[in-house]
């Protein structure tokens, strides 16, 4: 459970560290603690997956990754458990989800992002899930992205 | 964008996660990658003003944060496409929108930290367009994570 100690420090870095030789010294400031406080429980809300990482956040789009290709996976719900985490082991997948059915419209439950630099090379990527989960796949689709709406980073209020 | 230059890719490939949480993070992480603090900071501003990079720190991970977080989709009529995003989009809890190669062609991510809060708006998201929105929360995840090689 995050307290208002973290929310200010997630309001603080959630467009990024401050670039200075003692970021979190930095933050502390900004927040009214201790580098040695916001240390602490950076590596809690890490250790949490509250945040999932730090670091450089690529562009994708910029870098030439433009192919976003969400394929989607009928498997049967007894095999998820073993496969999802193979798949999502897979380097090039970014998430790997289980979510509900909406029959008949809908009939896949296992979802796993691709990105490639061309819908060729993702399809390609996709084609190598395909391997590997061979038969327990009823049906699979890949829906690439046309265009984005709407983007926004997340928003925590302090 | 091509990144031809060594110090740039080696910040690209070598920092996308794992940066320390210590006193001196840059001359840290710079011990293993071969380059000073100020080569890695300087390195990382021009990589943001270039825009190869969309941020430099923690990834904040919404269901992490207390939050809900759905995936929904709709099935939108061509001829209504931009006015129903209009629509979804002016809604705060809505962080990402895609249109999508599918019958299923408006993808959207809703998040809200109240509980009952995203039924909520896919019921307002609902009555405004009369079209229905499927929502599909994560019933297990299964992440690893990715890099880009560059």
């Amino acid at each position: 459970m995050l307290d208002s100690l973290d929310r200010r420090i997630i309001a603080a870095t959630q467009t990024g560290l401050p670039l200075v030789a003692h970021p979190y010294r930095a933050v502390a400031d900004l927040v009214g603690t201790d580098e040695v406080v916001v240390i602490a429980r950076l590596k809690r809300l890490l250790g949490q997956g509250a945040i999932r990482r730090i670091g450089v956040i690529p562009n994708h789009y910029a870098l030439g990754y433009v192919a976003n290709g969400m394929s989607v996976w009928d498997i049967d719900d007894e095999a998820v458990a073993e496969l999802g985490p193979r798949i999502g082991a897979l380097d090039f997948v970014t998430h790997c989800y289980e979510r509900p059915r909406h029959l008949p419209l809908w009939r896949y439950n296992v979802f796993a992002m691709v990105h490639g630099r061309s819908r060729a090379e993702a399809n390609e990527k996709v084609a190598e899930i395909a391997r590997l989960v061979g038969p327990t796949a009823r049906a699979h689709e890949v829906l690439f992205s046309t265009r984005i709406l709407k983007k926004t980073g997340l928003r925590i209020a302090a | 964008m091509a990144v031809h230059d060594p110090t740039e890719r080696a910040v690209i490939n070598g920092l996308q996660g794992d940066f320390p949480l210590t006193h001196e993070p840059f001359t840290d992480a710079g011990a293993q990658l071969g380059l000073s603090a100020g080569e890695i900071i300087e390195t990382v501003s021009r990589l943001l003003s270039a825009g190869a990079i969309s941020r430099f720190g923690p990834l904040w991970n919404a269901e992490g944060l207390n939050g809900e977080v759905y995936l929904c989709a709709m099935a939108v009529p061509r001829e209504r496409f931009d006015a129903v995003a209009e629509q979804v989009n002016a809604h705060p809890e809505i962080a990402h929108n895609y249109e999508r190669t599918h019958a299923l062609n408006m993808w959207f991510v809703v998040s809200a930290d109240r509980p009952g809060r995203i039924d909520e708006v896919v019921a307002e998201i609902e009555s405004e367009t009369g079209l229905p929105v499927y929502c599909m929360p994560k019933r297990r995840e299964f992440f690893v994570g990715f890099r880009v090689e560059v």
